[in-house]
C-alpha cells in the first residue's frame, strides 16, 4: 500500500502520479493522509485501484473517478464525485453542494447527509444517501437512481428528464414537473440491489421508499400547446 | 468569490490566541480574496469608555493627531495599529472628540464600541493582517473577510467587516438585490451610510432592528425577509456571534465546533488548524437557519 501525505507531497504531483497509473498496475491500494480540505484530490483517476482519503477534503473530490473505489473517511466539499463515469465513492461523513453531480456512471454513497442540489443533471450515475438530501437535488436528473433514506429538501427533481428518485423520508416539496409514481415491483428489485451495494443489505425495506420521476410534461410535446408553437 | 470566516471563543484560556488563530484563517483564504481584508476583534472592555477605530492615510502622525483630539485634556490612551488607530474614549468626551475627527478630513472613524475594534485595507489578506498586527490581539470572538471584488472598485472603503452601531458588524459572501431601496428606507429611520456598497445596507438593517429591540435572533430571523439576493453573514455584536445564509444557499459555508471553540469559513481549509480540528464537529450550515452563540 502506498501513502501519501498531503502535508508532505504537493496536490499535483499526487495526482500526476495516479493519472499515470495504468490499468495493469500493481500499485492497486493507496492512502492519503493530510488532505487538510484541498481542492480536487483524487480527481481523473482512471485505473481500478482502492484509494483511502483519512480526513475531511474541498472541493471536487474524485471527480471524473473512472473505475477506482475511492473511501473518504471525513466530509466532502461541493461537487464530491462530480461527473463520475464509473467505480465507487464511498463518503464516510457529510458531503456538501452537487454531490454527484453530471456524474455518468458508478455508485455514489453518502453515510451522512448531502447539502443541496445532490444529484444534479445526473446522467447515469446511482446515489445512495443515508441521510437526507437538500434543496433542488436531482434538478435536471437525466438517467439513473437516487436513493435518500432521509428527508429531502424542497424543489425535488425540479424539471427532471428521466432518473429515478427513491426517498424512504418526508419530501419537502417536489420541483416542476416532478411527481410521485407507482413503487412496483421491478423498483423494489432495482432498490435492492443499490441497497446492497451501498452495504445495507436485509436492513432496509425496499418497500419503505416512495418512487418520484417525471410526468413527462415538461420536455415533451404535447398536442394542447400546439398554439404556443 | 470572497471568503469570511468567525471564531468564537467559548474556552477563556484561549482568548489571548484569538488573533493568531483568526490570522491563520485569514490567510488560507487569500486566494479567495487577494484585494482587500478586514477583520473585527471583540477585546477588553475599558470602565466607562468607548473605543473607536480611526484611519488616517498611509504614515499618518498619530502622536499629532491624538494630541489635536485631546484638546488640552487628559491623554487619550491609543494604541497605532499601521494605518489605523485605536482610541479609548471616556464617555463624557466621546461627543467632542466625534466632532474633532470631523474635522480633519484625513481621519475616517472605522468602528466603535466598548469591546470591538475593527481592521481593513486594500492589500493580500496574509500582508493586511500582518500590518496591523493581527496574529499578538486578544478576545472573545472575531469575525474577517477577504475580498475579491466584483461590483465595485477596490477600495478600503468597500472593505468588509461593515459596521452601523456600536460593537455591531457583519462579514458578507454574495450581493444583495433589493439594497438601494432598503437603503432608502434606513435613511428615514434616521442611519447614515458611508458607502454605495450593498453589504453595509445588510448592517444598517441588522442594526436597525436591534435598536428597536429585536434580539440577534429576531434580528437574522427577519432579515430572511427583509434581505433579497445572495448572502452568508457572519455577524458580531458585543457579546453574540451569529451566521445566516440565505434560502438558496448560494454560496458555501463550513461550520465547526468544539467545548472550547466554534468557528465558521467559507471553506474548510481555513479551519484546519483551529487547536482539536481533527475532533470538532464539522457541519455545513443549513440554509435560511439562524445559528448563534452568545457569551453570559
Amino acid at each position: 500500500m502506498r501513502t501519501v501525505d498531503l502535508s508532505q507531497t504537493s496536490l499535483r504531483e499526487l495526482n500526476a502520479e495516479l493519472h499515470r497509473l495504468q490499468r495493469t498496475t500493481n500499485e492497486t491500494h493507496w492512502r492519503i493522509v493530510n488532505p487538510r480540505g484541498q481542492h480536487a484530490i483524487g480527481v481523473g483517476i482512471d485505473a481500478p485501484i482502492v484509494v483511502e482519503i483519512e480526513g475531511h477534503v474541498g472541493y471536487y473530490c474524485a471527480g471524473m473517478n473512472k473505475e477506482a473505489t475511492i473511501v473518504l473517511n471525513g466530509n466532502a466539499g461541493p461537487g464530491v464525485a462530480e461527473n463520475m463515469m464509473s467505480g465507487r465513492v464511498h463518503v464516510k461523513g457529510d458531503a456538501s453542494q452537487g454531490a454527484g453531480a453530471t456524474g455518468c456512471g458508478g455508485l455514489l454513497i453518502v453515510d451522512g447527509n448531502a447539502s443541496a442540489r445532490c444529484g444534479i443533471s445526473m446522467k447515469g450515475i446511482d446515489i445512495v444517501v443515508k441521510g437526507s438530501v437538500g434543496h433542488l437535488s436531482a434538478f435536471m436528473a437525466q438517467a439513473g437512481n437516487l436513493v435518500v433514506l432521509g428527508d429531502a429538501g424542497d424543489a425535488l427533481g425540479d424539471s427532471i428528464y428521466e432518473a429515478c428518485l427513491f426517498v424512504q423520508g418526508n419530501v419537502a416539496s417536489l420541483g416542476a414537473d416532478c411527481v410521485e409514481k407507482p413503487l412496483e415491483g421491478r423498483h423494489k428489485i432495482d432498490l435492492a440491489r443499490l441497497l446492497e451495494a451501498a452495504g445495507l443489505n436485509g436492513t432496509v425495506d425496499p418497500a419503505s421508499f416512495r418512487r418520484y420521476g417525471s410526468a413527462r410534461k415538461l420536455y415533451h410535446f404535447h398536442i394542447d400547446n400546439l398554439g404556443s408553437y | 468569490m470572497c471568503g469570511i470566516i468567525g471564531l468564537f471563543l467559548k474556552d477563556r484560556a484561549i482568548e489571548p490566541e484569538l488573533g493568531a488563530l483568526l490570522a491563520g484563517m485569514l490567510e488560507t483564504l487569500c486566494d479567495r480574496g487577494p484585494d482587500s481584508a478586514g477583520f473585527a476583534v471583540y477585546g477588553a472592555a475599558a470602565p466607562h469608555a468607548i473605543k473607536i477605530t480611526v484611519r488616517g492615510p498611509r504614515d499618518c502622525d498619530f502622536t499629532a493627531v491624538v494630541r489635536r483630539l485631546e484638546a488640552g485634556g487628559d491623554p487619550l490612551p491609543r494604541v497605532v495599529h499601521d494605518t489605523h488607530v485605536v482610541l479609548t474614549v471616556p464617555e463624557a468626551r466621546e461627543d467632542a472628540v466625534r466632532a474633532e475627527i470631523s474635522r480633519m478630513p484625513e481621519l475616517t472613524v472605522v468602528g466603535c464600541g466598548r469591546r470591538m475594534e475593527i481592521f481593513k485595507e486594500v492589500g493580500r489578506p496574509d500582508r493586511v493582517a500582518k500590518r496591523f498586527g493581527l496574529d499578538a490581539m486578544a478576545g472573545t470572538h472575531g469575525i474577517g473577510h477577504t475580498r475579491m471584488a466584483t461590483e465595485s472598485a477596490v477600495t478600503t472603503g468597500g472593505a468588509h467587516p461593515f459596521t452601523t452601531a456600536a460593537d455591531q458588524c457583519l462579514v458578507h459572501n454574495g450581493s444583495l438585490s433589493n439594497h438601494n431601496a432598503l437603503r432608502r428606507e434606513l435613511i428615514r429611520h434616521g442611519f447614515a451610510f458611508q458607502t454605495n456598497n450593498d453589504t453595509e445596507v445588510a448592517a444598517g438593517y441588522m442594526s436597525w432592528r436591534m435598536r428597536e429591540g429585536d434580539s440577534l435572533e429576531q434580528t437574522l430571523n427577519s432579515s430572511l425577509s427583509a434581505l433579497d439576493g445572495f448572502y452568508t453573514f457572519v455577524v458580531g455584536t458585543e457579546s453574540g456571534f451569529g451566521v445566516l445564509r440565505d434560502p438558496i444557499a448560494c454560496k458555501p459555508a463550513v461550520m465547526a465546533e468544539t467545548d472550547r471553540w466554534v468557528a465558521f469559513g467559507t471553506e474548510y481549509r481555513a479551519l484546519v488548524d483551529l487547536p482539536g480540528i481533527s475532533t470538532a464537529r464539522v457541519w455545513e450550515p443549513v440554509p435560511a437557519k439562524a445559528y448563534l452563540w452568545e457569551r453570559h
